[in-house]
């Protein structure tokens, strides 16, 4: 069981820097992926969404992983801003997990 | 198993914090390549390197070291590394680049300048004033100290009358251009980047290369900064024919440069797709940002087939006659 946690949803999702909220799951994202990231964004900005921090962390290597190169969103229907939500989440573990 | 990614990005955030650059760099090694330009000191309009160029034979020095340690026990040793950071320059024990690879790297800034010139620009250079922008930094998240970075560029760029940069690179060119003005509040500097610059006023090839170039484009300019058409114009007064791979423009494929510090090998398999990909449409293939040339050279170097990759400049180097 992982727990729901408000303040992550509050701190990550609802800040001006992230959106995903308009992803509709289309899976264009994960097949154009120059990495071949099956996770990114579609599942993991769900886990945002629904605050569940701890899904977010332990996937960290997938998050620091992404080239940020933007071929995602190139082709996302929904013009989910990808690369800036992965900066978004590398920021908070930086901030509140590595101390940086 | 993967490098600690929170060491890893914690010494480069420690030597930005106390050493200003994500691997301290003196003075001298910033402004080697412009000795005897006689480029002015400063200026409205003045070339902005942002030490990427420059920063190059070291990331390619410790991108070697980053591999080794990538499987080894040594990556366990990397929380001693970024202790003992913070009170010695690490990166300074870890053997440097080889002189040649500096003199690779100065040669490239120093064409960049001549061809400007050579173009009729006029620009001045702020030598040992000139900052890193913090373009790793940003992009792995360490927004606190990019913004410290940012306004202290902004500072220098202040205190000396400057109203527009030309950069070298579409890293530099991206933290300038579209990340800075999210920063500070009145920024206003002007940027281009030189193949922008040069698609204006570069005059016709004095030695037409006369020869099929593939390009591969760099995500930032084509994806972030939506330069796209000026590398071709620019290669095209060259009298190069530029050969369009499956991935161009808007759609290019990435190099893998962007993990290389953290994830090594994830890089490398990135870099060796892509190389697979552009060299399905000739062997002489060219790129504009000094972080793709490095991955996908190192990746050519292993398919031992003949395919090279230059950066942009060395070609337009050879149509215009200049090589310093």
């Amino acid at each position: 069981m992982y727990k729901i946690d408000a303040d992550f949803v509050e701190a990550v999702s609802h800040s001006d820097e992230f959106n995903a909220n308009a992803c509709m799951h289309c899976g264009n994202c994960t097949a154009s992926c120059p990495m071949g990231l099956e996770l990114l964004p579609r599942k993991l900005f769900r886990y945002v969404v629904v605050g569940l921090e701890k899904m977010v962390v332990e996937n960290a290597e997938t998050i620091y992983s992404c080239l940020l190169c933007k071929m995602c969103e190139e082709s996302c229907p929904a013009d989910v801003h990808i690369a800036g939500n992965v900066k978004k989440l590398r920021n908070y573990i930086n901030t509140k997990y590595y101390k940086l | 198993m993967a490098l600690p990614t929170d060491k890893v990005i914690g010494i480069m955030a420690d030597n930005l914090r106390k050493r200003k650059n994500v691997i301290p760099l003196s003075a001298k090694k910033s402004t080697a390549w412009a000795e005897g330009l006689n480029l002015p000191r400063g200026g409205e309009t003045v070339i902005y390197t942002g030490l990427l160029y420059q920063l190059m034979p070291g990331i390619t020095g410790l991108a070697a070291k980053m591999a080794s340690y990538e499987n080894s026990f040594m990556r366990h040793l990397m929380g001693m590394g970024r202790l003992a950071n913070k009170f010695i320059n690490v990166a300074a024990f870890m053997g440097g680049a080889k002189p040649a690879v500096y003199k690779e790297y100065n040669r490239i800034l120093r064409n960049i300048a001549c061809l400007l010139q050579k173009s009729g620009v006029e620009f001045g250079y702020l030598y040992e004033q000139e900052l890193y922008t913090g373009t790793l930094l940003h992009d792995n998240g360490v927004e606190h100290l990019v913004k410290k970075q940012a306004q202290r560029v902004w500072d220098v760029l202040q205190k000396n009358g400057v109203k527009e940069v030309i950069t070298t690179d579409p890293h530099t060119t991206n933290m300038l251009r579209s990340v800075f003005p999210e920063m500070i509040e009145g920024y206003d500097l002007k940027v281009r980047s030189y193949l922008e610059v040069l698609a204006e006023v570069a005059p016709e090839a004095t030695n037409p290369l006369n020869k099929e170039l593939v390009i591969h484009d760099s995500c930032m300019y084509a994806r972030y900064e939506n330069v796209i058409d000026e590398p071709r114009q620019v290669l095209a007064k060259a009298g190069a024919k530029v050969v369009e791979p499956d991935y161009a423009g808007k759609l290019t494929w990435c190099c893998g440069g962007p993990v290389e510090s953290l994830f090594p090998a994830k890089s490398k398999g990135v870099a060796e797709e892509r190389v697979s990909q552009l060299a399905e449409n000739g062997k002489q293939i060219t790129a504009m940002c000094p972080i793709c040339v490095f991955s996908l050279r190192e990746a050519a170097e292993k398919r031992d087939d003949g395919t090279e990759i230059h950066d942009i400049i060395d070609h337009l180097s050879e149509a215009y006659c200049i090589d310093k």
